[in-house]
């Protein structure tokens, strides 16, 4: 057992990334499933680019950068949701635009003071590895936070995902449960900067969910595959990352990637197998 | 008793895009109204508009005594279409129980009650051995069937249908009818947009649309040869012994309305 569980106990850096990571992972589980769900990626990706010029500015001026985040994070959701309410046409060639400007507007903010360069690489990638313990308090109020409200918010966010329209219909305004899913999402990508970073958080949000996309049969059950795959990729990207010296944060992604994909082939095959076997006519229901 | 829906000179539709202008119907407790038209003749507008998804254009509608979209515990509505995607991973009973939601609201947990009324409603469709199935494994009349179970389930006091009997097989549609008479019977009122006419004929009251009114009355009153070749512009008359003196409709494609005769068992 010694490869795979002394570094945690003799070391406190890897013992707090595992903490933060399984953190990160149970916020990232919940609300990635309503991210995948509803198709939100790209507001998870448009909160991931957005947060970058508000932490670097926040820096710039001697702010905690958390607090830049989560301006950024407001600034991006407000852009998108005008974006996509004001424009009947195709709208992801502007949001796409706003995205890579906030990404470059960051860089040059970043470039802009030369004493923080190497942070971008921090921002961007995360330092799993250098989390402290005031990062890691805030984390759990987090994680918290995100967990009891979806909690509350459970049957709305239900029949939206279901559909918008019976949300409203059954007397849960489906405007006002979008806006509590999408300050859920930027509350989980600005508390996950300082962990996986900006870019690989969007990782987390996605892959583990995902893959219980896959599997589950219900939304509680996918929640839980999430749960156990994000936290079981963060131990063993550590785990990597300690024994052959990777990046922390990037290593947990890949793992939780790895999942998805063999996963999904693994599914993907066991469904054509057993549609190969199935026969084609008086095939009954099920 | 309070009317079910109040309509006077309403128009519906969208904001600088009228679709019916001046629909003028009460439909009490306990009765019912069928929605008759083509594809964009107005039918699903109306509806979304009483259920409140869509605000009146101009005119008074009153549902169940209060503003549309007041009394979400006491009206369900069941749309043509749903925005779910294809991987949410949901089974036949979880859908079933999305109706009492309203009842429930955020905090109170489902009662004995409560899951009794999914499981009957269940049964009722037929659907009951499909319970744990996920949905996105069922063909699309057993779907329509699940979501037919829901609005069952519902116990509501306005039942809004919009093309209920789409994919329905023969006993699909058979237990689609009783188990509508039987909210009737209970005491809730129905309106149902729908394409057939052998079922919109047995309505209280039918309100046939062309993107105006074309006319609003009993059944046999309204449905006539001449008016439906108004409102759809093409007539087929089914003569196969199953569907006899049945009237099906279709969209005219082009040039000048049409009757077809169909499906003469003594021919082949």
């Amino acid at each position: 057992m010694g490869p795979f569980i002394d570094p945690f106990l003799d070391n406190g850096f890897m013992l707090r990334a595992l903490l933060a990571g399984v953190l990160v992972s149970i916020a990232c589980s919940v609300v990635g499933t309503f991210v995948v769900l509803r198709g939100l990626a790209f507001i998870g990706d448009a909160l991931a680019h957005g947060v970058l010029p508000g932490i670097a500015a926040a820096l710039l001026i001697g702010l905690p950068g958390i607090v830049g985040a989560a301006a950024g994070a407001l600034a991006m959701i407000g852009g998108v949701t005008l974006i996509t309410s004001r424009s009947r046409l195709s709208s992801d060639t502007a949001i796409g635009l706003l995205f890579v400007s906030m990404l470059a507007l960051g860089v040059v903010i970043v470039s802009r003071s030369n004493t923080f360069t190497g942070d971008l690489v921090t921002i961007l990638f995360g330092q799993v590895l250098g989390t402290s313990v005031g990062s890691l308090v805030i984390q759990v109020i987090a994680t918290a936070v995100v967990v009891v409200v979806a909690g509350i918010c459970a049957r709305p966010f239900l029949l939206l995902s279901f559909d918008p329209e019976q949300a409203d219909v059954a007397g849960f305004p489906s405007r006002r449960y979008h806006a509590i899913m999408l300050l859920l999402v930027a509350l989980t990508v600005v508390v996950s900067f300082q962990t996986v970073g900006t870019l690989l958080v969007f990782g987390m949000l996605l892959a583990p969910a995902s893959t219980g996309a896959l599997l589950a049969h219900r939304v509680s059950t996918m929640m839980l595959i999430a749960c156990v795959v994000g936290a079981l990729s963060c131990y063993v990207g550590l785990l990597l990352s300690y024994w052959l010296d990777l990046a922390g944060g990037a290593s947990m992604v890949l793992v939780a990637t790895c999942v998805f994909f063999v996963v999904f082939v693994s599914v993907s095959w066991r469904e054509a197998r057993r549609a190969a076997r199935r026969p084609v006519v008086g095939s009954t229901a099920r | 008793m309070t009317d079910a829906v109040v309509a006077s000179g309403l128009s519906i539709g969208y904001p600088g895009d009228v679709v019916v202008d001046g629909i003028d119907v009460r439909v009490r407790m306990a009765t019912s109204l069928a929605l008759v038209g083509t594809n964009g003749s107005g039918k699903s507008t109306l509806l979304r508009t009483i259920v409140g998804l869509l605000r009146p254009v101009s005119g008074s509608l009153r549902v169940l005594g209060a503003t549309p979209g007041a009394s979400p515990r006491r009206v369900a509505y069941l749309a043509q279409s749903r925005a779910s995607s294809f991987i949410l991973p949901l089974r036949a009973i979880d859908v079933v129980r999305m109706a009492r939601f309203p009842h429930l609201g955020l905090w109170r947990r489902a009662s004995a009650e409560d899951e009794a009324l999914v499981a009957q409603a269940m049964v009722t469709m037929g659907v009951e051995d499909l319970a744990e199935a996920p949905v996105r494994s069922l063909s699309g009349g057993q779907r329509q069937r699940v979501y037919l179970a829901q609005v069952l389930a519902h116990r509501a006091d306005l039942i809004l249908l919009d093309e209920p009997n789409a994919g329905l097989d023969a006993g699909g549609y058979e237990r689609y009818l009783q188990a509508f008479a039987g909210e009737l019977h209970r005491g809730a009122a129905l309106v149902t947009a729908t394409h057939d006419i052998r079922e919109a004929i047995e309505y209280d009251q039918v309100l046939l649309l062309a993107r105006r009114v074309i006319a609003l009355g009993r059944g046999d009153e309204v449905l006539t040869p001449d008016r439906l070749m108004e409102t759809f512009g093409i007539l087929i008359r089914d003569r196969h012994a199953e569907h006899a003196g049945r009237f099906t409709v279709a969209e005219p494609t082009r040039g000048a309305p049409q009757v077809i005769d169909i499906g003469d068992p003594d021919s082949d």
